[in-house]
């Protein structure tokens, strides 16, 4: 088996007296669509968080391609090949939409330590900007303000980011929140033709659409791991449908 | 959604007018206004608009800082003092050309902001407020007590500089322009860094830091650099302050000027560059003529700063675009 792309180690974390990160140890393989499910308050932002550096974990290693990434800062994660979208959409909200995606690619195009010039004007970046924008569907939003978009366009817009900046590994908290049936399922076949192409990690609580994309599942209470498998043998667990799903599928 | 579409496809010609207009009339009215005062003989407005010229070099920096840059800086009058004291203390020692003493100024101010950028930058929001305002302090008292440069009481500086020796800034009109040059060019310089890579990563960080470090950006390093250079540009407007008063005074770092800076560019309208000068120009013109009616200026100045902070969100700029949107939105109606 090869070396997996991501492997948390006894990853442990506390806030006070609440423990939100319990031992947890994970690998996520190369190329898979990996699920993270689990009630609320299951620990799995905060997980995320810790994967994509904007959370230290208490104890615990962070392995990514090979290396112990767990000191590093999220910028130095983000230039080694992660990405992330926010449960909350994180956005410019005052800059265009195609200059929110321009500047995820400006981060790994050359120095940006460059005092002249438009930036705005520059086709190297704004191509794959626009390229991206295309991909999340939302091309045509391209020159309206960031913050005016609705909150299924900047969930699009999001996903526009992270893929500008083409990440080995696709960190997704919950992108279908709060969006319609349809933009769920625009969403989801999009995801679908990303699929084989790079890793993702999805915290989702639309079982629909996690049974429907992910390759693996892993299943987080009360910030302990229950168990990790295929969607089949996690939809037959007695103990996750006892702790989670029972409730969902209801 | 027609009307909204309508809107968006119309944007884009005003706002260009409207990003060329306003800065082009204000430089416009600066270069005349030599001729025009000799015309009506009145010698005092070139000095007034020189010293506003002066500090809008200064404002315009802060402005950088501030409005795009979203950090705060109370010391910041520390870079024109120390500006100042390089002409100052370069005279006295009797180098008086510009060609030595503007990098020297330039230089010195930007390498106290960089060792001070360092510290200060590790912190955030109203510590950065205190720390830029104590920084600014320390070197406020460092000057006080410089006894061989005339401590408390300042220094007098024999001549203005020269610029490769010619005798450039020895008019008042001669000073003037080199005055407007600098504003200008600081202005250019300022304007085409925002529109830079360089200044977008400085304005993405202002709007939201944790979406530019998990895009890939160290937003500190950015931060350190403009800060660098909003105290180079504070260096400059030292050196043209020392060489418009021809004496060189610690008063000029005190944090009160610090604290004029700020008003001075929030008064115009933050993220504007250009309202950094109208906010000068209106605050230093404020204080004269409120000065004339009454010692106890500041009494009607604070008033009227208020109002203009609680009805004018976005300054005098933003209450312009305001009222022409308000206007245009009731002729829509009607």
């Amino acid at each position: 088996m090869a070396e997996p792309l991501l492997h948390l180690q006894g990853l442990c974390k506390n806030f006070g007296s609440l423990v939100v990160t319990d031992d947890v140890t994970l690998d996520v393989h190369a190329g898979e669509m990996h699920a993270l499910i689990g009630p609320n308050g299951a620990g799995k932002t905060t997980l995320i968080n810790q994967m994509s550096g904007l959370i230290a974990p208490d104890a615990g290693t962070v392995v990514f391609a090979g290396d112990d990434i767990t000191a590093l800062p999220p910028q130095t994660r983000a230039l080694r090949g992660m990405s992330r979208t926010f449960q909350i959409s994180s956005i410019l909200p005052g800059f265009p939409v195609v200059e929110n995606v321009a500047l995820a690619v400006q981060a790994r195009s050359g120095s940006s330590f460059r005092f002249f010039g438009d930036a705005a004007a520059e086709p190297a970046l704004n191509i794959p900007a626009m390229a991206a924008l295309e991909a999340a569907g939302i091309a045509d939003r391209a020159n309206a303000r960031a913050g005016e978009l609705s909150h299924g366009e900047k969930r699009a817009l999001e996903l526009a980011i992270a893929l500008a900046m083409r990440p080995r590994l696709l960190l997704l908290d919950e992108p279908m929140a709060g969006i319609g049936r349809d933009e769920t399922e625009r969403l989801v076949n999009l995801l679908l033709g990303l699929k084989g192409q790079l890793t993702m990690i999805l915290v989702e609580h639309d079982m629909a659409a996690v049974f429907a994309l992910a390759d693996r599942i892993s299943v987080l209470i009360r910030g302990r791991l229950l168990t990790t498998g295929s969607p089949a043998q996690v939809r037959a667990d007695p103990q996750v449908v006892a702790a989670y799903l029972g409730e969902q599928m209801e | 959604m027609a009307s909204t579409l309508a809107a968006e496809a119309a944007e884009p010609a005003p706002s260009r007018a409207r990003r060329i207009v306003p800065p082009a009339a204000i430089f416009l009215i600066l270069a005349l206004l030599p001729v025009v005062a000799a015309l009506a003989r009145q010698q005092y407005l070139v000095d007034l608009a020189t010293r506003v010229m002066v500090y809008a070099v200064a404002a315009v920096a802060l402005d950088l800082l501030v409005g795009y840059g979203g950090l705060i800086s109370f010391g910041h009058a520390a870079f024109i003092g120390l500006g100042a004291y390089a002409v100052g203390i370069l005279s006295a020692h009797g180098i008086g050309d510009a060609l030595i003493a503007l990098p020297t100024a330039i230089i010195a101010a930007m390498l106290f902001a960089w060792l001070t950028g360092i510290v200060c930058l590790r912190t955030k929001g109203v510590y950065f407020i205190m720390i830029t305002l104590a920084f600014g302090q320390m070197i406020f008292f460092v000057a006080t007590s410089l006894a061989p440069y005339g401590g408390d009481n300042g220094l007098t500086i024999a001549a203005r500089n020269t610029v490769a020796g010619f005798a450039l800034m020895k008019s008042d009109r001669g000073f003037y322009y080199v005055t407007l040059v600098c504003l200008l060019a600081t202005y250019l310089f300022c304007r085409a860094l925002v529109a830079s890579r360089f200044g977008r990563v400085l304005r993405g960080g202002k709007q939201n830091a944790t979406r530019m470090a998990t895009i890939g950006f160290t937003i500190r390093r950015f931060q350190l650099v403009a800060y660098i250079i909003t105290g180079g540009l504070g260096g400059l407007s030292g050196f043209l302050l020392a060489n418009s008063a021809e004496f060189v005074s610690p008063a000029y770092m005190s944090w009160q000027q610090s604290g004029e800076l700020i008003v001075m560019v929030i008064l115009g309208g933050l993220g504007t560059l250009h309202g950094a000068i109208i906010g000068t120009a209106v605050y230093l013109v404020a204080e004269e003529w409120l000065s004339g009616i009454t010692e106890n200026w500041q009494v009607i100045f604070g008033p009227l700063l208020v109002l203009a902070v609680l009805f004018a969100r976005g300054g005098l700029l933003g209450l312009g675009s305001t009222l022409r949107q308000r206007l245009s939105e009731g002729g829509g109606n009607g």
